[in-house]
């Protein structure tokens, strides 16, 4: 493998190796592109499109579009800042997001991202959507007004877990997240506490029970310092929800319904 | 219809033996399985999901996309009204809120015998003979008061669909103009004799020499695609045929279906035998499912003649065959990674690209796809040679082009030219008078005024899938682009943030604007919509979904400046109205409960 390959990110040298995107290798390098739907030990989905950068000019996901030798990205400029926060925006108004009620405030990633990108309003008209919350599970809430669709819990419970708990259904504006029950129910599916799923939402929809305050406000990972500023271990990204296996419970045999 | 307990399995167990119990086949397993009770009964997914070891909610999930498939009690009679602009200018709506009004119903609400549903779908391809309308999926066009009144009685009177009168499921040809395509009668088989006769590599290069370029909009040139697929290497190789003719206003590949069924299917023989595909797929859209029995007894004849199947016209080795998949209401499978998708049985959203469906299509084995339009001139091709075809239209645009012609003209239809006609020219021989725009391509295309008709119809400068909707001067170009906008919201497959949050921004701008409620400041929030949408969308659904508007504000400015009673910004929200609520439940009318009195000015 050829480990002189660089390309340049707002004018640093950037390395990479065949097959990583320019976002993987951004974070590789201790850089910080904005990004929501992607987190490093998933395979690239590229919806969210937060993480577009300009690429040798041309505007990409930079989640999805592999660097070439000497390509010149640029990714922390007013315009591409002002589009990536009209897409908070658009997220925003799409849900129904009350950060000073919801206990994910201050780990949350659309509003550490939002406090990143200086977005000061929701700009556009509130859709309001009507999204009923599933507290059915003993251990788990899911609230459903503040889905942005990335469908992590998607591929975690697809790709990590095999069970294939969360699946989007819908289509555009109505596009909505559905679990794996005849009842619609997340009590009703073999979802636990050990299922990678259960900590991969970047937002507030997939909530553990009973521990919401444990930590309280203002002593949160976005409360200490900004999204951009979190030390980035080796090749991974603190800013995504990780389970780390060691601390998890053993996995608990499929609950019956 | 029949009561739904406990007999799944019995309709479920013909239906995926027929479909292997292959998940690849799943959309086409779930519109079969519809077919039996009108809509997808839950229990049948318990079945689908045990015989096929698939999760309850990938099912879910795909049945969820498609529109045409239903989750829940839909009726027993699904009436879907067409509502392409031009089934709008037809009278539409009045037409549809006179069958409402004759059932009890409301627009898309089930009536409470659980009888019917009345509601609106987007263009169902066809607009030369519209307003149109389907029924359980089944099209109606020439929609009339008269014949919404023998509707409404049918369904009253509980009579199946398949007794309702013949003349009801009438669907015309219109073909006003032909040229080479149309007015070529090729013996089934002659194509592929040629081009056995001449060998795969010189078919080929005919068909690079012939400059053709795919009708399906996008013009990328057809042997270069077919050598680059022939060249990938993969498992296999695929045929796709994209008959999911879903943009408004296009219609040509419907009638292409109808009367030159043969020329298509042989197109994609030259093409798997040049490629080395064995089998091919046409996707057709859920519209036209009335084409389907004549589709395969097309293909059974071809299969009786030995152009398809194993050993084809003789030669050893030469195997193909094609099936036909349906697709279920959704513009977006239209786009070919889409499309590849919904083959595979899946929501229908585009992937990322590259790779592209030329290395990695169908089951990620090289895939050629093509419009239906592009694999019947590629027969032409094979008989007369690249060098006469290349000869025909225009330096940059060879060949000729159907154009699907509707709107405000005397005799809609298909009218076929070679490359290089001008706007005026169409208007002309289509019998247009006064007129005041032409929108070309459809919703994603671009709409041209009356000092643009000495354009012409050419890759290089107004390419086109073929729609040709002309509007005259009584008509709104403010609800053309309407129209057009939410179409585009409807259809969005909300994949990525922009496209799916930022149609409906759109739209509700759209709407504020007609509501009266419209400012300067409105105008340059779609601007920067615009902007956003061209720049972050995930493909092109997304990239022209600002045109229409943007279009029509250029060149129709009066139309949107008549809107525009503010010089300052208007909210869309009115908070007299919202108070209107309050006062029908209190029973209060005084000047106390109004908003403007109460607070003296607005």
């Amino acid at each position: 493998m050829d480990q002189n390959k660089t390309f340049t990110l707002d004018g640093k040298t950037i390395p990479y190796t065949e097959g990583q995107t320019i976002i993987q290798a951004a974070i590789a390098a201790g850089e910080y592109i904005p990004h929501l739907c992607f987190n490093p030990e998933f395979k690239p989905h590229g919806s969210c499109k937060l993480c577009t950068v300009k690429a040798n000019g041309r505007q990409t996901a930079s989640c999805t579009q592999q660097p070439t030798p000497e390509m010149v990205v640029e990714s922390d400029t007013q315009e591409l800042n002002d589009e990536r926060r009209a897409l908070l925006q658009m997220l925003f108004v799409e849900g129904n997001h009350f950060c000073p009620s919801c206990e994910k405030s201050g780990d949350c990633q659309l509003q550490a991202t939002a406090y990143e990108l200086k977005m000061m309003s929701p700009h556009y008209n509130q859709f309001y959507p009507d999204r009923p919350v599933d507290s059915s599970h003993p251990e788990y809430l899911l609230d459903f007004n503040r889905c942005i669709l990335c469908s992590l819990c998607v591929r975690a419970s697809r790709d990590v877990d095999g069970k294939n708990v969360f699946a989007l259904s819908g289509r555009g504006i109505k596009s909505h997240l559905i679990v794996n029950a005849k009842s619609g129910q997340l009590a009703d599916t073999d979802f636990c506490d050990a299922d990678k799923a259960a900590h991969v939402c970047p937002v507030g929809v997939i909530l553990k029970k009973r521990v919401g305050f444990a930590t309280p406000i203002g002593a949160r990972s976005f409360d200490e310092q900004p999204i951009s500023a979190t030390p980035h271990p080796q090749g991974a990204c603190p800013v995504c929800p990780r389970s780390d296996a060691a601390t998890l419970p053993p996995h608990p045999k499929s609950r019956g319904a | 219809m029949i009561s739904p307990e406990k007999t799944h399995a019995e309709y479920l167990d013909t239906i995926l033996a027929h479909h292997q119990h292959n998940a690849n086949n799943l959309l086409q397993i779930l519109i079969a399985a519809q077919d039996v009770h009108g809509y997808i009964h839950s229990d049948a997914i318990d079945h689908l999901s045990e015989q096929m070891a698939l999760p309850r909610s990938k099912i879910e999930g795909v049945a969820g996309f498609y529109s045409f498939l239903h989750l829940q009690a839909a009726g027993d009679y699904r009436v879907l009204f067409s509502d392409n602009i031009t089934d709008r200018m037809a009278g539409n709506i009045d037409l549809m809120k006179s069958l409402c009004s004759q059932l009890w119903v409301e627009p898309g609400k089930l009536s409470e015998d659980g009888l019917v549903c009345v509601g609106t779908t987007s263009c169902t391809g066809m607009c030369d003979q519209g307003p149109g309308m389907l029924v359980n999926n089944i099209a109606i066009n020439h929609i009339t008061a008269e014949r919404i009144n023998a509707i409404a009685e049918l369904i009253r009177e509980r009579v199946p669909l398949s007794a309702w009168p013949a003349s009801f499921f009438a669907i015309e040809d219109n073909i006003r103009r032909r040229d080479i395509l149309l007015n070529s009668q090729i013996q089934p088989g002659a194509a592929l004799k040629a081009l056995l006769a001449r060998g795969d590599n010189a078919t080929l290069q005919e068909i690079k020499t012939s400059k053709l370029r795919g009708r399906g909009g996008a013009g990328f040139s057809t042997g270069m695609k077919w050598e680059f697929c022939r060249d990938a290497a993969g498992d296999a190789h695929y045929v796709v045929c994209n008959a999911d003719e879903g943009e408004p206003g296009t219609f040509k590949d419907r009638v292409l279906l109808n009367g030159y069924a043969d020329t298509v299917f042989e197109g994609m023989t030259l093409c798997a035998r040049i490629i080395g595909a064995k089998q091919g797929f046409l996707y057709l859209r859920g519209e036209y499912r009335y084409l389907l029995p004549h589709l395969q007894a097309v293909l059974q004849k071809r299969r009786g003649q030995n152009l398809l199947g194993t050993s084809i016209l003789g030669h050893e080795g030469f195997d193909f065959d094609i099936a036909i998949h349906l697709g279920a209401g959704a513009y977006i499978c239209g786009e070919e990674s889409a499309l590849i998708e919904s083959l595979e049985g899946k929501r229908g959203t585009p992937r990322n690209r590259p790779p592209f469906p030329v290395t990695h299509g169908y089951l990620n084995c090289p895939t050629v796809v093509n419009n239906v339009e592009t694999f019947a001139s590629t027969c032409l091709i094979a008989i007369n040679g690249g060098a006469w075809y290349a000869g025909i239209g225009t330096e940059t645009s060879s060949g000729s082009k159907i154009l699907s012609v509707s709107g405000d003209c005397e005799r809609p239809g298909l009218y076929e030219y070679p490359f290089g006609v001008t706007i005026a020219q169409v208007l002309a021989e289509c019998g247009a008078q006064n007129t005041q725009a032409v929108q070309i391509s459809g919703p994603s295309g671009v709409c041209i005024s009356a000092n643009e008709f000495n354009r012409r119809i050419a890759f290089d400068d107004l390419a086109t899938a073929g729609a040709f909707m002309i509007f005259n001067q009584t008509r709104d170009m403010f609800e053309v682009a309407r129209n057009f906008v939410h179409f585009f919201a409807h259809e969005s497959c909300g994949f990525c943030t922009p496209c799916r949050v930022g149609t409906s921004l759109l739209s509700n701008m759209m709407d504020k604007l007609a509501d009266g409620n419209g400012s300067p400041y409105d105008f340059a929030e779609i601007e920067k919509l615009n902007v956003l949408l061209q720049s972050t969308s995930h493909c092109g659904l997304g990239h022209s979904a600002c045109n229409p508007v943007l279009n029509t504000i250029e060149k129709f400015r009066p139309a949107y400046d008549k809107r525009l009673a503010h010089k300052d910004f208007i909210p869309a929200f009115d908070l007299d109205r919202a108070l209107s609520q309050a006062r029908q439940m209190t029973g209060r009318d005084d000047t106390g409960a109004h908003l403007e009195s109460s607070h003296g000015s607005k």
